[in-house]
């Protein structure tokens, strides 16, 4: 109980303050003189969010850049110089696999994920019980990264464990004995195993991206094609589409992005073992295990740059596609 | 295409009879693919769900699907997860994420309205200008962030050796992680949120104007009513996300004030076989989302589309 009334506690002194301190400014403003009042009120409006966004993510950003040219202190002797952290980071054999198994993430959550939502917006539009087939499959995105890992680690366990689901089913296929997936990394098996838990949860959302987006096609257009011999098939392709391409782009680019990102469901199942670390997971245990900040900030920048250039991407693709509709 | 398949079928007749059947089997064969990924995303779900549930030893001699034939159900494993006993507490996490996510949640809402108002019904010199940077943030990744960040509240501020402020005395406590979900979600708030209220009639703010009501006036009376509806999606998607959130929470608060998501990664950690632990402690930690989720639905979608689609 007394836990409870604590954090009861806690939450209303946390908003309270809040909202206390806001309306103190506020008030501070109505004492002003006319002539500064205007000036006054426009700072209790942008003002708190500007101080936050400056102090709190452009300057951490810019010194994060600062620090990943800065050699870090526990670097081994061999590196040094402005790129010391970065030769580090490409030097390493297992910082290396971390950075292909990144690319393995970015295809899986990027680009499978949204053929798979595509294909079922496209299947499920207009069907009986549409709402509940599109709510199963939008359950993961509800739920925790790492929660999702747990679900799916549950079903590859192995060894002592004999009863995961997935060393049953392939006991129906023939398989003698079970084992473990996640610890098996010939050809990086287990990377696109934790690869599939986020294709999982990113399908739901693409989907229901996707499928308003579907529902955004006048039907005009698809009547006027299937009166013209068009079969389904090729008024999806030919009309539905084209159409929906900004809404296409901004999954895949979401999806690229939670993708780089990913480290939660890493952490969750592996823990980075078993050659399944990704660049994400790579910066958090740098930072948080190994107390190596500078390597850390250097592959936030690493993660930055990888970032970047899909944002381009999807901006001129939104750009070209306005101009098209346009 | 449609010869083949009227001929399969024995039903020639007439054109059109041919297409409408062509149109029902592509469909129908599209909905067996539908319901059956439906059911395969489930299964790993209910499956943990359904071990939650189940006593230790079953967990350990059989599997969950066998439940269906000789069901046993038992609370214990959830007795044990929240207990001390077991070593688990889950419980003190599990109010941690309360703490962590309400006022943070308030937090940038609010801010992000305000900021919102101010870039859409304010004139000030530069106003778009720092309305491109601020959306400009989003790309960002908050690795980019964090280190300096957390040097900032545990160390203060140095201009070379002359301190601007102090370490703040917040050490231990959830108030870095309300500043630091505030800092990190606030883009795409404002992103959000300005779209929605740019977007109101002029006619309503400028009678407002002429009625002699100040800027907080026409802020509170006028578009936070209107607003409720994308505050509201906002609000609920800002809530699952800060509660599925592992690293802020566990980087910014400390060991103390670790949300319930880190509870369970560490979980996984130390006892990463001891299921009949990890599928109670996992769906403890998801249940909360679940519930604002399968609750309002509706609004949530709607704060996922107003991002991505728009018109």
């Amino acid at each position: 109980m007394g836990d409870i009334l604590r954090a009861i506690l806690t939450i209303g002194l946390g908003i309270g303050g809040f909202v206390g301190g806001l309306l103190l400014i506020y008030a501070a403003t109505n004492v002003l003189p006319a002539k500064l009042r205007g000036g006054g009120q426009l700072l209790v409006f942008v003002g708190p969010v500007l101080l936050l966004l400056f102090v709190g993510l452009f300057l951490p950003a810019i010194q994060s850049i600062i620090l990943s040219f800065t050699r870090d202190p526990q670097l081994p002797a061999g590196n040094s110089g402005f790129f010391a952290n970065f030769h580090f980071i490409f030097g390493d054999k297992n910082l290396r696999q971390s950075v292909f198994n990144s690319l393995l993430w970015v295809i899986g959550g990027g680009t499978i994920s949204t053929i798979f939502g595509l294909m079922i917006a496209r299947f499920a539009d207009g069907m009986k019980r549409e709402s509940i087939v599109k709510s199963m499959i939008f359950i993961p995105v509800a739920l925790s990264l790492a929660g999702a890992g747990i679900i799916w680690k549950f079903v590859y366990d192995g060894p002592p464990f004999n009863y995961g689901l997935l060393n049953a089913i392939a006991k129906l296929f023939g398989a003698s004995g079970t084992r473990s997936w996640i610890i098996e990394s010939s050809y990086g098996m287990n990377t696109l195993l934790l690869v599939i838990v986020l294709i999982w949860v990113q399908t739901g959302f693409a989907l229901i991206v996707l499928s308003a987006a579907i529902k955004g096609v006048p039907e005009s257009l698809a009547e006027a094609a299937t009166v013209d011999g068009a079969t389904s098939r090729q008024v999806f392709y030919k009309i539905t589409v084209p159409f929906i391409r900004p809404a296409l782009l901004t999954v895949i680019t979401t999806g690229t992005i939670a993708s780089l990102k990913a480290f939660d469901i890493v952490q969750a199942m592996t823990g980075g073992n078993f050659n399944t670390s990704t660049i994400a997971n790579e910066y958090y245990t740098n930072f948080s295990v190994q107390n190596r900040d500078n390597v850390a900030a250097a592959l936030g920048v690493v993660l930055f740059l990888m970032v970047i250039p899909v944002v381009i991407l999807n901006s001129r693709g939104q750009k070209r596609a306005s101009e098209m509709a346009g | 295409m449609t010869a083949i398949n009227a001929k399969a079928i024995d039903v020639p007749a007439n054109a059109t009879v041919g297409k409408k059947l062509n149109a029902t089997l592509g469909s129908s064969r599209g909905k067996v693919f539908v319901w059956l990924l439906a059911i395969v995303w489930t299964v790993p779900t209910f499956g943990l769900l359904v071990t939650s549930f189940r006593p230790e030893r079953q967990i350990k001699s059989t599997g969950w699907w066998t439940v269906f034939a000789h069901p046993q159900v038992t609370l214990n494993n959830y007795v044990q997860v929240l207990g001390k006993e077991s070593g688990v507490d889950l419980g003190h996490p599990f109010l941690n994420s309360f703490k962590i996510v309400l006022p943070a949640v308030f937090i940038s809402v609010a801010l992000a309205l305000l900021a919102s108002y101010a870039f859409s019904w304010m004139e000030w010199k530069g106003r778009d200008w720092v309305f491109v940077g601020v959306v400009a943030l989003l790309v960002v990744p908050l690795q980019m962030a964090i280190i300096p960040l957390l040097k900032l509240f545990n160390n203060g501020a140095h201009i070379g050796s002359v301190p601007v402020f102090p370490p703040l005395p917040f050490n231990h406590t959830v108030f870095p992680v309300w500043i630091a979900h505030a800092v990190f979600g606030l883009p795409f708030c404002i992103f959000i949120l300005k779209n929605f209220i740019a977007s109101l009639p002029s006619e309503l703010i400028e009678a407002g104007k002429i009625d002699g009501a100040g800027h907080m006036k026409i802020f509170s009376g006028i578009v936070l009513p209107l607003s409720v509806p994308s505050i509201a999606s906002l609000t609920i998607f800002q809530f699952i996300f800060i509660w599925n959130d592992f690293f802020v929470g566990k980087i910014f608060g400390g060991e103390e004030n670790k949300p319930v998501t880190a509870a369970l990664v560490s979980l996984s950690g130390s006892r990463g076989q001891a299921w009949q632990l990890l599928t109670a402690a996992a769906f403890v930690s998801t249940i909360v989302p679940l519930v604002v989720f399968f609750s309002l639905q509706r609004y949530f979608v709607k704060g996922l589309l107003a991002g991505s689609v728009k018109g």
